[in-house]
């Protein structure tokens, strides 16, 4: 449903997107995650017409965002980085502009900023202005206006940048009772937030796509894929470490904790099982540890790896 | 659709009346004070117009400073722009919404009307074509104003910008500079100069002449104006 091909922009010499290519499926929630600066806000910018690209364009529901903008920008609902808003208005006042740019009909209108309003839980502030709102819903009229008129394809930057963690997660519910019948896409720097929502994330640094993958799979290429987490007394500690000298595929162990209790990370050798062999062990030689965990990889782990400057990705 | 949002917008704040009241309290000072509206014992309202360039000079920059200036620091301009409305759209919105809201400030010197009516027996076409052109030049001046807005976040810069533009557009017309010119400059620069300022054509208009040169004129800027204010827009969106 939508589809970015070969965009890139300058700005003077500084090239700030540097071919990017993707494409969003209905169902798909692409996290599309990068540092900042990284040029994932200037690429939503490119997708929504507001920049116009050096080179490439957006196809969105099949027009052309650069040749029929109009007719591209009925088909996508777009949150802003900050989600802007004008402040003198109330959030009545302001949706029912939104409704009667994207053209309903007051009866119809009514129904839709109703049916908007109950989505997003904007009934409370229905008459207040908006520059009276708190962030967390100011954020909600951004979002209500990018849904307002249930687009296919949704842009959503950075939706839950300074949010508390009760409107992260309602804005997540949000976002997860939408995607059966839409293409989105998120921009954020929060990984947490690919880990709770995405179906498939998009690494980009530097202007450039370095990683295109479901957030499992590149967890999966995380040093601590497969790394199995122990709890136990401090003092089991130096006869863990002893018993586990047998075993072959280890990579290496870190330690974390304090006097009582620790924490022990055995880092698998090539990211292969050992959590099996490991328990064989732990049952054999009655280690007494409190917890046991089979990690999946850390997702923040391979986000740094990626979009490191190269000089630093070499040392590391 | 955007002419009404942004016209609403106007009495959403305190905006709209200050400046209301500013444009009558001064406009009124101007022509009982200065203009000695009384002591020229003739019906008409020569001495309110006369004082119209001047006025503009400071209000209407102020109207105009922050039609886009304020959309691109507030970060709206990236709402607005990417919802499915034409740029011309956009730009002819936000212009009429500003030209009529300066037009009902206009309407409300009726009273000054009344009482030329009741004093006497004006020229009433006249005091007609006045208001029109003090209405054209309000918009020629607001469209430049617009344009420069357009270029700048900033919106004293947008205020200080416009009013040393406008300055110079309605000085150019004044006696004071025409005499700069007499009796060096030729016939034909001096009638450039007069026939490039807004001070020229708008008394032209107060005189009673509904002259279609001077009307051509005040809708010229304003088109061309617009014009420069969508390319601006367009550029500096982003920046």
């Amino acid at each position: 449903m939508l589809e970015i091909r070969n965009l890139y922009k300058n700005f003077g010499p500084l090239v700030a997107v540097d071919d990017v290519s993707f494409s969003v499926a209905r169902g798909e929630v692409i996290g599309f995650l990068g540092p900042n600066g990284a040029g994932k806000s200037t690429t939503m910018k490119m997708i929504t017409g507001f920049l116009a690209p050096t080179a490439g364009t957006a196809i969105v529901c099949g027009h052309d965002i650069q040749q029929h903008p109009l007719a591209a920008k009925r088909q996508f609902g777009y949150l802003p980085e900050g989600a802007p808003a004008y402040p003198d208005m109330t959030v009545a006042d302001f949706l029912r502009f939104i409704a009667r740019i994207r053209g309903y009909r007051s009866g119809e209108a009514a129904a839709r900023i109703e049916h908007i309003v109950g989505l997003v839980h904007l009934g409370e502030v229905y008459e207040q202005r908006i520059e009276t709102l708190s962030k967390g819903y100011r954020r909600r009229v951004g979002v209500a206006q990018a849904l307002f008129h249930d687009p296919p394809v949704v842009l959503l930057d950075e939706p839950t940048d300074g949010l508390d963690p009760n409107q992260k997660y309602e804005m997540r519910g949000i976002i997860a009772a939408m995607q059966a019948e839409k293409a989105i896409v998120i921009s954020t720097h929060l990984l947490e937030e690919v880990e709770a929502v995405c179906s498939r994330a998009i690494i980009i640094a530097r202007g450039r796509i370095l990683a295109d993958d479901s957030p499992a799979a590149l967890a999966a290429r995380s040093r601590f894929h497969n790394a199995v987490r122990l709890e136990t007394g401090a003092a089991n500690e130096a006869r863990i470490r002893a018993d586990l000298a047998a075993l072959s595929g280890i990579a290496a162990i870190d330690a974390a904790g304090g006097d009582e209790r620790v924490t022990l990370t055995i880092v698998a050798r090539d990211q292969r099982p050992i959590a099996a062999e490991i328990a064989d062990l732990a049952a054999g030689r009655d280690w007494q540890i409190a917890g046991f965990t089979v990690e999946r990889g850390r997702l923040d782990d391979v986000f740094r790896a990626i979009t490191a400057p190269p000089n630093e990705a070499s040392r590391a | 659709m955007i002419c009404r949002r942004e016209f609403a917008g106007y009495f959403a704040t305190p905006l709209a009346y200050v400046f209301i009241v500013i444009f009558l309290v001064l406009s009124g000072v101007l022509t009982f004070f200065v203009g000695d509206f009384f002591e020229r014992g003739q019906a008409d309202l020569q001495s309110f117009f006369t004082f119209h360039p001047w006025l503009y000079l400071v209000l209407v920059p102020a109207v105009a400073m922050r039609l886009w200036a304020e959309e691109r620091k507030s970060g709206t301009i990236e709402l607005f722009l990417t919802l499915p409305i034409r740029l011309s759209e956009a730009v002819i919105g936000k212009f009429l919404a500003a030209w009529l809201f300066i037009g009902i400030a206009l309407a409300l010197t009726f009273p000054l009307w009344l009482t030329v009516l009741f004093l006497g027996h004006p020229d009433n076409g006249v005091i007609v074509a006045s208001y029109l052109g003090s209405w054209l030049m309000a918009g020629a001046i607001l469209a430049i104003g617009a344009a420069v807005s357009a270029a700048t976040k900033n919106q004293v810069i947008a205020f200080v910008v416009t009013a040393a533009l406008v300055f110079v557009l309605i000085a150019a017309g004044t006696q004071t500079v025409i005499g700069l010119f007499q009796g060096w400059a030729p016939e034909a620069v001096i009638h450039a100069v007069v026939g490039a300022s807004l001070f020229g054509h708008f008394t032209a208009i107060t005189r009673g002449v509904l002259d279609l040169r001077d009307i051509v004129y005040f809708v010229s800027i304003i088109v061309a104006f617009l014009g420069a204010g969508a390319v601006l827009v367009d550029l500096t969106k982003a920046a």
